[in-house]
């Protein structure tokens, strides 16, 4: 009974995983016979494409995750009393995590054109000049960083409202009945127990910082000059552009890495911080 | 005196709320305004307004054939879901076998190896299993789901023995006993199940993109994209719009119809 998952988690899961290994280190390939070495390796690392991709990568993991976790935090605490009013509020957040990211492209390549666009047309009216947001080098990763904050802020949101609809409001009221202000009561009780939300929403924000480019993919092509070119980004690039299957599955074997790291040890330490309920 | 926060909290968080909803206010005040207007940008244009933009689009792109792929894959890939999870679901809920832990663990494992990583090596497979360039090979990679099994195994185990020990008296097969005891009491996992499934492969871009080459197999989002950007080579931003409305708005309809059962999967999604 196990055995048609077994059958597709091992051809579509475990199967890939190894294949990719095995190509990362396949570096000659002649009739009937492979050389294998870390020259694929090597050559990833020397690079400069990588190297920009993997920084890129990075600065846009730190650039979504903290604001969008902090936006997310705070719309759920303005939020968490369920009346008419916040609901259509909530909604009007949340709304964005269910449009494909190729829509939310759309979308914000026209907000972010320059001169006609919205963005534009209402900093004009505020007397500011026009920017090329997406076309200037300095500008491009953090224009695509915003979309994808305004992408999952409403996403993450749900699950703080989900963890603050478990804070027992007794303990609240006896901390106001003890002279607690807002900021102990959130700083002593509120963020200790919203522990287990943060222990799987963080290493969820790390996953989609790597594995969602697909706004990357339609509005800059990583460009320009790289500016904005992600890890997942420069593998299709490998893949499907250059034909380098080697640099592709070289890379692909470091993002897979670098992801069960970072989500582990995000999950370790937030696991270790958190308050149970005996 | 003490301050109370509540009344500004939820003014900002009504300004904020309101600069969220801008994307979507320009996507429907724009999308109903035909030609190309200077003032495309305006959130309060003076009009004329009409439904000729997704004419337009509707006749320029090719979206009775996407969409029909995304249902054809959407649909498919959650049919043998959830035969899989249902099955798996039971086996890590009831039995017991050595190496049972350990196995589930690989399956947990599947939660973060997700198939728009594994794009180069998954190719690979699609092309050796000739379903390059098919539905069925966009959606092969997902008949399988760590997410699914978990839930299915949750639900599973919060349904009492006694409904099987009952069926078991009266000769049930394990099959027939998950097919007509269990899955009909587990509906409410598998109607959760559903929602996560559909919106996340209705949405989903890379894999489809990587997976079909011919223009015959693209799903919506594939063909949102390279039809966006033909009209924005245009400048016609209003069928820009109208196509983006077309792709995004059977989810959100849906989303706010019913928003508590969306609500309650999408944060049950993330209850790994």
């Amino acid at each position: 009974m196990l055995a048609p998952a077994l059958l597709f988690l091992a051809a579509f899961t475990y199967w890939p995983l190894l294949h990719v290994l095995g190509d990362s280190l396949t570096v000659g390939r002649f009739v009937g016979q492979h050389a294998f070495g870390l020259d694929n390796y090597r050559r990833l690392f020397v690079d400069p494409h990588f190297g920009r991709a993997a920084w890129n990568n990075a600065v846009y993991a730190a650039g979504t995750i903290v604001p969008s976790l902090f936006l997310a935090l705070l719309f759920a605490l303005a939020l968490r009393d369920t009346t008419r009013l916040t609901t259509v509020l909530r909604t009007l957040v949340a709304m964005p995590l269910m449009i494909p990211l190729v829509a939310a492209a759309a979308l914000f390549s026209f907000i972010l054109l320059p001169g006609e666009g919205l963005l534009d047309f209402y900093l004009a009216k505020l007397g500011l000049p026009m920017i090329n947001w997406l076309g200037d080098t300095d500008l491009a990763l953090g224009s695509i960083i915003a979309i994808t904050v305004w992408k999952n802020a409403g996403y993450y949101m749900l699950f703080f409202l989900a963890g603050l609809a478990a804070v027992p409001p007794e303990l609240l009221d006896a901390a106001t009945i003890d002279g607690a202000g807002a900021w102990r009561r959130f700083r002593n009780i509120t963020l200790p127990m919203l522990g287990p939300t943060f222990a799987f929403v963080v290493p969820m924000a790390i996953l989609n910082a790597l594995t969602q480019v697909d706004h990357v993919v339609t509005m800059t092509q990583g460009g320009p000059a790289d500016a904005t070119n992600l890890l997942l980004y420069y593998i299709y690039q490998q893949a499907a552009q250059n034909y380098d299957v080697g640099l592709a599955s070289s890379a692909t074997v470091i993002s897979v890495a670098t992801l069960l790291a970072l989500s582990l040890i995000s999950f370790r330490l937030l696991e270790r911080g958190i308050y149970y309920e005996s | 005196m003490r301050v109370d926060w509540r009344l500004p909290a939820l003014l900002a968080a009504s300004a904020g709320a309101l600069l969220w909803a801008v994307p979507f206010a320009w996507m429907a005040v724009a999308a109903m305004r035909p030609g190309v207007p200077s003032d495309i940008a305006s959130l309060t244009p003076p009009g004329p307004f009409g439904p000729g933009n997704f004419q337009e689009a509707w006749h320029s792109g090719s979206f009775p054939l996407w969409y029909l792929n995304t249902f054809v894959v959407c649909g498919g890939i959650l049919a043998v879901q959830l035969v899989t999870v249902s099955a798996a679901g039971y086996v890590f809920a009831r039995l017991t076998f050595p190496g049972r832990d350990c196995l589930f663990g690989m399956f947990l494992l599947q939660l973060l190896l997700v198939p728009p990583l594994l794009i180069v090596p998954n190719l690979a497979t699609l092309v050796s299993l000739h379903l390059y360039d098919t539905l069925l090979g966009i959606m092969a990679p997902y008949f399988a789901s760590a997410f699914g099994t978990f839930l299915m195994r949750q639900t599973f185990r919060s349904i009492p023995r006694d409904y099987e020990e009952a069926a078991m008296l009266e000769g049930a097969t394990v099959p027939a006993l998950i097919r007509h005891v269990l899955v009909p009491l587990a509906r409410p996992g598998l109607a959760a199940f559903a929602i996560v499934s559909v919106t996340a492969h209705w949405n989903e871009f890379l894999w489809p993109l990587m997976a079909v080459s011919s223009s015959s197999n693209q799903v919506l989002t594939v063909g949102l994209a390279s039809f966006a950007s033909g009209a924005e080579a245009g400048s016609a931003w209003g069928i820009v719009a109208a196509g983006t409305f077309l792709v995004a708005g059977p989810l959100i309809l849906l989303f706010l119809v019913f928003q508590r059962r969306f609500v309650a999967s999408l944060v049950f999604s993330g209850i790994k």
